[in-house]
């Protein structure tokens, strides 16, 4: 626990320190999400219906950026090294490393849904619905990242590998949690049906992402 | 003390010992651990010297010391004993390569281990500093402690049992090989 905790610090005071991708992450969702009501036109209408998706859309794609990095940093200057020399199992390694990443680019995604949505004409209900889904939803992604991040850690351009790994994975995310958000908004399926599934999903994905993640640090060497 | 010449394979054996190659053949058997995990009695200093560029020289081994357990020197009195005490506040990025080098042996003394892994300790190492690196692996050596490193110098120890790691003579150019063997 002490372990997990000194690198929880040391993830979050270098994200701080180096500024970088949760800042930037919030950049390029916020990029995507105005260049689509540009390329569709002015139909409101229109925009409030497919916005959920696009918001979706925009934070997948937002959670892949700096999700490379993850584990090739630490291996780059050998801290990965040190890493497992900790007494702690090196699962717990990732769970801290993926939860102080998921602190500094999911947990901004979401909270910062409710401005996005303005520019895609949601409604408040929907906006809500967003927050929601983006919170229990984006801890997913970023766990099924880690596991690509830990396959791609040695791989001097690992990104687009790791993009072209991951984002499969990513679908029933994706599918679930725009059909919640959707439902918020109208429909005949109740929110809770999908919602419940996001998160299912996501506690899958913790489990499965951090043991699939420490066995391919274990063998990357 | 393991010496032998450029790419004979002492940086392997120490990666073999260090529990992250595995070995070709063989295996590796740790005695009178308090628990059977080799990974959690040594400190392994190498070549990349683990550090991160953004935090302090203390922020470097206050997350050391937390991280490896057995805590043992304060992260400030750990940099006085390899005197970098003015350089705690500063970013590991403005440090030069000897001063990196020295906060990443000052990992040595935040946590207590007793086996210590070195890859050539004394690379960008200048004479004052070797004294001081010399000293430590005294002192760890009087309380009992393993140093295993492997050198291209005498690390100012004169009881110290070496092991010369020769390349085996089919990998090398056949021209070159049998010249400078004769030095070793």
């Amino acid at each position: 626990m002490r372990s997990f905790r000194a690198l929880l610090i040391r993830d979050l005071r270098l994200a701080a320190r180096v500024g970088g991708s949760g800042l930037m992450g919030l950049v390029f969702f916020l990029s995507i999400v105005t260049l689509i009501p540009f390329a569709l036109g002015p139909d409101l209408n229109l925009l409030s219906r497919i916005g959920p998706a696009i918001l979706w859309i925009a934070a997948l794609l937002a959670t892949l950026i700096g999700l490379d990095r993850l584990f090739q940093a630490d291996q780059e200057d050998g801290s990965l090294d040190l890493l497992r020399l900790s007494p702690a199992p090196l699962e717990m390694v990732v769970l801290a490393k993926v939860t102080a990443h998921w602190l500094v680019t999911g947990l901004p995604l979401a909270l910062a849904a409710p401005f996005f949505g303005l520019l895609v004409a949601l409604t408040p209900d929907a906006m809500l619905a967003m927050v929601a889904t983006l919170l229990v939803g984006t801890p997913a992604l970023t766990f099924i990242g880690a596991v690509g991040a830990a396959l791609t850690a040695s791989l001097r351009r690992g990104g687009v590998i790791l993009a072209i790994l991951v984002l499969p994975f990513m679908i029933p995310s994706l599918i679930f949690g725009v059909s919640a958000a959707n439902a918020a908004t109208g429909g005949t399926i109740p929110f809770a049906t999908p919602f419940l599934i996001l998160v299912a999903l996501s506690l899958i994905a913790a489990v499965v992402g951090t043991v699939g993640a420490a066995a391919a640090l274990r063998s990357g060497e | 003390m393991v010496v032998g010449r450029n790419g004979a394979g002492k940086s392997s054996l120490l990666d073999i010992l260090a529990g992250r190659l595995a070995p070709a053949g063989g295996a590796l058997v740790l005695t009178e651990a308090d628990d059977g995990v080799l990974t959690e009695c040594l400190h392994y200093v190498g070549h990349r010297d683990a550090l991160k560029a953004a935090l302090t020289a203390e922020e470097n081994l206050t997350f050391a010391r937390d991280f490896l357990g057995s805590p043992a020197l304060k992260p400030r009195e750990a940099l006085a004993v390899l005197g970098l005490a003015h350089a705690a506040g500063l970013p590991v990025a403005y440090l030069s390569a000897g001063q990196r080098r020295r906060v990443a042996l000052a990992r040595l003394l935040v946590a207590r281990r007793p086996l210590w892994l070195l890859d050539e300790p004394t690379a960008a190492l200048d004479t004052a500093s070797q004294d001081i690196l010399h000293r430590l692996i005294a002192d760890h050596r009087h309380q009992g402690g393993i140093v295993i490193a492997t050198t291209h110098q005498p690390l100012g120890l004169t009881d110290a049992k070496t092991l010369r790691i020769e390349r085996p003579a089919l990998s090398d150019s056949a021209g070159l090989a049998p010249a400078e063997g004769e030095t070793a």
